[in-house]
C-alpha cells in the first residue's frame, strides 16, 4: 500500500493551546506548517481548562507583577522548577494573553472595560484571566480561528487556503524519523481510513499533552496517552520530573463512570469551602510550614479576605493544588470522607445561586446533568484526580529545542517549568509563552539549515512494520492490558507511593510490556479503535515506566510526588533532576541524575532569607548571603 | 442496580451497513457512550465511535439516540426504562466514515468561508476597553462547543443535500451573529450573511435551539436578530438610498 507523503519545513503533533500557539508562529514567520492531531481540530484536551490564565497584568490588583507571578510559580513548584522558564511565563504570559484578545477572545470584563481576574490557589493576588469556568474553550476556539484567519490569508495571497498551514485532523504519529542524530520527518497514519502517512520535515513541534489514561480516575481525555515523551525518548531525547504529577484535588466522585472529571479550582477561588463528614474545614488542619505565614489560620480571617485582601490572609482551601489532594485523601483515609469516598466542597452557602450559575455555568450544568446535584442548593462530593504531569521532555528554556536537533516541544509535554507542581492557571499561559516560542525555535532551526535531511526508506519500512502489526496479530484484547496498567498506576503510584508499591508497579509494567507485544486488533484499518489502542499502548507503558522508576529514585516527598517511607522535603534532592532515556526500540530505560543549575543572582534575591532556608542547603544559603552582602 | 439493556446500534461503512443488537451490562450513573465504550472493551473492539472529553465540553461525541440529536456522554441511561431498546445511530446529515462516525468536514469549510474576526488597525493588543454587557451578548455563541448538532438537525440541509453549498449552517450563521455583535468587529457581515451564507432560508423552527446542548439560544439570540440587522439594512428606505448615491465602499457603520 502507497504512503501518502507531504513536506513542510515545521510539522507541530498535537492541536492543544500549544501546538496551535507554535503552528501560528511558525506560520507568521513564512514556514510551511502541518497540524498533526488524533481529534477533529478544535477538540483537544486545553478545551477542558476552566479557570483562566495565569498572567501578571494587573487588572484587578495593581500590586500584581512578573516577579510576584514568578515567585508563586517557584514557590508552587516547590523551587525545582526550570527558573528561566518561570521567568519567561511570568514576564511573557500577558502579552500572550493581549494577543488573544486582538484575535477575537472575549473574556470576562473588570468594570472599567480591562480583562478580569480571578483569585486561584498559589497565586498571591488575583491573576487569572478567565471567561466563566470555560476559559479553555475560549483559548482553543480562539487560536483555532486565528489559524482559519491565516488560512483566509493565504487564501488570498496564493489562493490557496492550505498552502502555509494545513490541518490534519484524525491523524496520528507513530514514530519520528532521523536523519543520523536529526529530525528528518513523522511517520502515522490517519484514524478514519487506516491509510500511512509520512511527512518530511526538518523540524517538529511536541504538543502533545500528558499521560493521565495511564491512570484509572483522571480528568484527562483518550488522547492523553504520552505519545509526544514516548515519541521523544524513542527518538533520543530526555525526559526530566516524570515522578511529578499532580492529582488535582477536586475531580468528581459520584456516579462511578465520571469519576475523576474535573471540578475546576474556580469554586474555592470563588469562595467555595472544603469539609470532612462532620462538617469541619479541614484545610486549616493541613497548612504547611514552609506556607504558615501566607495562609489565614482562622475561619473568618480567610472569609473576610474575599473582600478585603491587603488586611487578611488567603484561607486554606487556596493552597496549592499538591498540598490541598493530600489533605483530601487524608480525611478520606482517617474515615471523614463523603458517603461516596470524597469530601464535600460546597458553595452553595457562600454565594447566591445567580452568581454562582453565572461564575460557574459549566460546573453547575455539569453536576445537574450527570449527577443529579444542585451545586446551588447543596454541597459537590470531590475527590483527588490524575490531572497533569509536570515532568516532560528537557527543553532549551527559550527555544523549546530538546537534546535532539529539529525536535522541539511545549506545553505539558515539556518539563522543568512547573518544577514538581504547578499552579492552576499557570498551564494555559505555559501553552502561549511557550508554544510561541516553539514555533519560533523550530523556525529558526530551519532558516539555520543547509540542507534538508533526508528521510531513510528504512526508517519508514520499520515505522510501517510496527504500525501494522496489532492488525496481523491474533492476540489478546487491547482494552484488558490497558485496564490493567490504569489499575497498575492508580494503586501503586498514585498520590502516595512507597518503594515496596512502586517495585511492585514495575514488575507488572514490565509483564504487561509483554503483553502488549501481543495484544492484537480486531477488524480492519478504518476507523479502528482497537487497532488505535494497542499501538498507543507502547507510549502509556514507556512513559509509565519513567514515572515508576524516577519514583522510586526520588527518595524525598515534593509536589506531585509524595513517598510515605520519605515523608520529609530534602534541600539535597531539590538540587538534583532525574533525566530519563531509553534506547530507540523502548527498552533499557534510564534514569540518571542530573544538577539543577543555580538560580541567576537578579532572581534568588527576590525571595527573603526566610523564606529560601526552608528550601536550599547551607552551602546554597551561605552564597546567597554572599550575594546579598555584595 | 446494574441490569442488562437491549442496545441496537448502526455498523457500517462505506455507504452501507445496518443496525446490530447488543445485550450488554449498564450499571448506576452510567451514560450512553459509556455503554458504547463497554461494546468496545467487551463485545465490538473496531466499533467506531468519537469521543473526547466525557464532560459535555469538546463535542465530540454527538450521535442520534432513539432518532434525537444528543451527546453520548450527556445522555444518561437512568432516562431510559430497563427494558427499552435503545436505538443508536450516526448523524444523518453527514456521510458515515464508519459505525457512528461520521465525516462533519462540512462544518470546517463553512468555517472557513466566514470572514474572521477584524478589529480597527489603530487598537494595539492590550488597549482593549469593552463593558461586559456588552461582551456577553457575543460570549453566549462562544460557549458553542462545535458538536454540529445544530447543522445535523437543521431540515434545511438535513434532507436537502443541494442546500449545503449556499447554506452555513445554524452554527456559522451563529458565527456571523458573534462577529457582527463583538464591540470591536468593523467589518460588514449583513449582506454576506443573507446572500452568501444563507440566512434568508432560516425559517426560525427553533429545532437548533431545542438540541443545543449548551443551551444557547440559536434561534432567538443570534439568527432571528442577524435578520433584523439584515432587514434594517436592506429595506431602509435610507439606507438604500444612500447605497445607491455612494455606492457603498463595504464598512458600513455596526448595528
Amino acid at each position: 500500500m502507497e504512503i501518502e507523503r507531504h513536506e513542510y519545513d515545521v510539522v507541530v503533533i498535537g492541536a492543544g493551546g500549544a501546538g496551535l500557539r507554535a503552528a501560528i508562529e511558525a506560520r507568521q514567520q513564512g514556514k510551511r506548517t502541518a497540524i498533526v492531531c488524533k481529534s477533529l481540530f478544535g477538540k483537544a484536551h486545553t478545551v477542558m481548562a476552566e479557570g483562566g490564565a495565569a498572567a501578571a497584568m494587573g487588572n484587578v490588583n495593581s500590586d500584581d507583577n512578573w516577579m510576584v507571578h514568578f515567585r508563586d510559580t517557584m514557590r508552587g513548584g516547590k523551587f525545582l522548577n526550570n527558573w528561566r522558564m518561570a521567568e519567561l511565563h511570568a514576564k511573557e504570559a500577558p502579552d500572550r494573553v493581549w494577543e488573544l484578545e486582538a484575535w477575537g477572545a472575549l473574556f470576562d470584563r473588570t468594570k472599567d472595560g480591562k480583562i478580569s481576574q480571578r483569585n486561584f490557589g498559589g497565586h498571591e493576588y488575583p491573576r487569572l484571566a478567565h471567561v466563566g469556568d470555560r476559559t479553555g474553550l475560549e483559548l482553543i476556539r480562539t487560536l483555532q480561528q486565528r489559524v482559519v484567519a491565516l488560512q483566509q490569508e493565504d487564501e488570498k495571497l496564493h489562493g490557496d487556503a492550505e498552502a502555509y498551514i494545513k490541518v490534519f485532523q484524525e491523524c496520528t504519529v507513530t514514530r519520528l524519523l532521523k536523519s543520523g542524530d536529526a529530525i528528518s520527518g513523522a511517520f502515522g497514519y490517519w484514524r478514519e481510513n487506516g491509510r500511512l502517512i509520512l511527512f518530511d520535515a526538518p523540524a517538529i513541534v511536541l504538543a502533545t499533552g500528558g499521560i493521565g489514561k495511564s491512570y484509572v480516575v483522571t480528568s484527562n481525555s483518550w488522547e492523553y496517552t504520552g505519545d509526544g515523551h514516548a515519541l521523544a525518548l524513542l527518538a533520543g531525547a530526555k525526559l526530566i520530573n516524570m515522578e511529578f504529577i499532580q492529582f488535582h484535588p477536586t475531580g468528581m466522585v459520584w456516579p462511578p463512570s465520571v469519576r475523576g472529571i474535573l471540578v475546576t479550582e474556580s469554586v474555592r477561588g470563588d469562595g467555595g469551602v472544603l469539609r470532612n463528614s462532620e462538617g469541619r474545614r479541614f484545610m486549616f488542619d493541613y497548612i504547611p510550614d514552609v506556607f504558615k505565614d501566607k495562609y489565614a489560620t482562622t475561619e473568618e480571617e480567610g472569609d473576610r479576605w474575599y473582600t478585603d485582601q491587603a488586611n487578611n490572609r488567603r484561607p486554606p482551601e487556596l493552597l496549592p493544588r499538591d498540598e490541598v489532594a493530600r489533605a483530601i485523601n487524608a480525611e478520606v483515609k482517617a474515615g471523614r470522607g463523603s458517603p461516596q469516598g470524597g469530601v464535600y466542597l460546597d458553595v452553595s452557602t457562600r454565594l447566591p445561586a445567580a452568581e454562582i450559575i453565572r461564575r460557574l455555568p459549566s460546573m453547575h450544568h455539569q453536576f445537574k446533568e450527570l449527577a443529579d446535584v444542585d451545586i446551588t442548593k447543596e454541597p459537590m462530593q470531590v475527590g483527588p484526580t490524575c490531572h497533569y504531569i509536570m515532568g516532560g521532555v528537557e527543553v532549551d528554556a527559550d527555544t523549546g529545542a530538546a537534546a535532539v536537533p529539529g525536535l522541539f516541544a511545549a506545553g505539558e509535554v515539556s518539563g522543568g517549568m512547573h518544577g514538581s507542581n504547578r499552579l492552576g492557571g499557570n498551564s494555559l499561559s505555559d501553552l502561549l509563552v511557550f508554544g510561541r516560542r516553539a514555533g519560533a525555535g523550530a523556525s529558526a532551526y530551519v532558516d539555520g539549515l543547509k540542507a534538508r535531511p533526508a528521510v531513510s526508506e528504512e526508517s519508514v519500512a520499520a515505522a510501517k512494520a510496527e504500525a501494522l502489526a496489532p492488525l496481523e496479530r491474533d492476540g489478546e484484547n487491547p482494552y484488558e492490558v490497558h485496564h490493567e496498567l490504569q489499575r497498575t498506576m492508580n494503586e501503586l503510584v498514585g498520590i502516595i507511593r512507597n518503594a515496596g508499591e512502586v517495585t511492585q508497579a514495575l514488575e507488572a509494567v514490565e509483564k504487561l510490556k509483554e503483553r502488549a507485544k501481543g495484544a492484537g486488533a480486531a477488524g480492519g484499518r478504518i476507523y479502528n479503535p482497537g487497532w488505535h489502542l494497542a499501538l498507543d499502548l507502547r507510549n502509556m507503558l514507556l512513559v509509565s515506566e519513567c514515572v515508576a522508576r524516577a519514583a522510586l529514585l526520588r527518595e524525598e516527598s515534593r509536589g506531585g510526588h509524595t513517598r510515605d517511607d520519605f515523608p520529609g522535603m530534602s534541600a539535597e534532592w531539590r538540587r538534583r533532576l532525574l533525566v530519563c532515556g531509553a534506547s530507540p526500540d523502548g527498552s533499557a530505560v534510564t534514569v540518571e541524575e542530573k544538577a539543577q543549575p543555580a538560580m541567576r543572582d537578579d532572581l534568588i534575591t527576590l525571595f527573603d532569607r526566610a523564606e529560601l532556608k526552608k528550601y536550599i542547603t547551607e552551602e546554597e544559603l551561605a552564597d546567597f548571603d554572599a550575594l546579598v552582602r555584595e | 442496580m446494574g441490569y442488562k439493556a437491549k442496545f441496537r446500534v448502526w455498523r457500517g461503512e462505506g455507504g452501507e451497513g445496518k443496525l446490530e443488537d447488543f445485550t450488554v451490562e449498564v450499571n448506576e450513573g452510567e451514560v450512553v457512550l459509556d455503554i458504547i465504550h463497554r461494546l468496545q472493551a467487551t463485545q465490538a473492539p473496531d466499533l467506531a465511535v468519537r469521543w473526547n472529553c466525557k464532560a459535555g465540553k469538546c463535542g465530540s461525541c454527538s450521535m442520534e439516540i432513539n432518532g434525537k440529536p444528543r451527546l453520548g456522554c450527556m445522555t444518561r441511561m437512568s432516562t431510559f426504562t430497563e427494558d427499552e431498546t435503545i436505538t443508536v445511530t450516526p448523524m444523518r446529515t453527514f456521510p458515515v466514515i464508519k459505525d457512528l462516525v461520521t465525516d462533519v468536514s462540512f462544518n470546517y469549510q463553512k468555517a472557513r468561508e466566514i470572514p474572521s474576526f477584524t478589529p480597527p488597525a489603530s487598537v494595539k493588543p492590550g488597549e482593549y476597553r469593552m463593558q461586559q454587557i456588552d461582551v456577553e451578548r457575543s460570549q453566549e455563541f462562544r460557549k458553542c462547543i462545535e458538536c454540529f448538532m445544530c447543522n445535523n438537525v437543521c431540515h434545511v440541509i438535513r434532507d436537502h443535500e443541494e442546500n449545503k453549498t449556499n447554506f452555513a449552517g445554524p452554527r456559522f450563521l451563529m458565527r456571523i451573529a458573534e462577529l457582527d455583535m463583538h464591540p470591536y468587529d468593523v467589518a460588514d457581515r449583513k449582506d454576506a450573511a443573507q446572500e452568501e451564507h444563507g440566512l434568508g432560508y432560516c425559517n426560525i423552527t427553533k429545532c437548533c435551539t431545542e438540541v443545543c446542548p449548551e443551551h444557547i439560544k440559536i434561534t432567538d439570540n443570534a439568527l432571528i436578530p442577524m435578520k433584523e440587522r439584515v432587514v434594517d439594512r436592506r429595506y431602509d428606505p435610507l439606507v438604500w438610498l444612500g447605497n445607491k448615491i455612494f455606492k457603498r465602499s463595504g464598512s458600513g457603520s455596526k448595528g
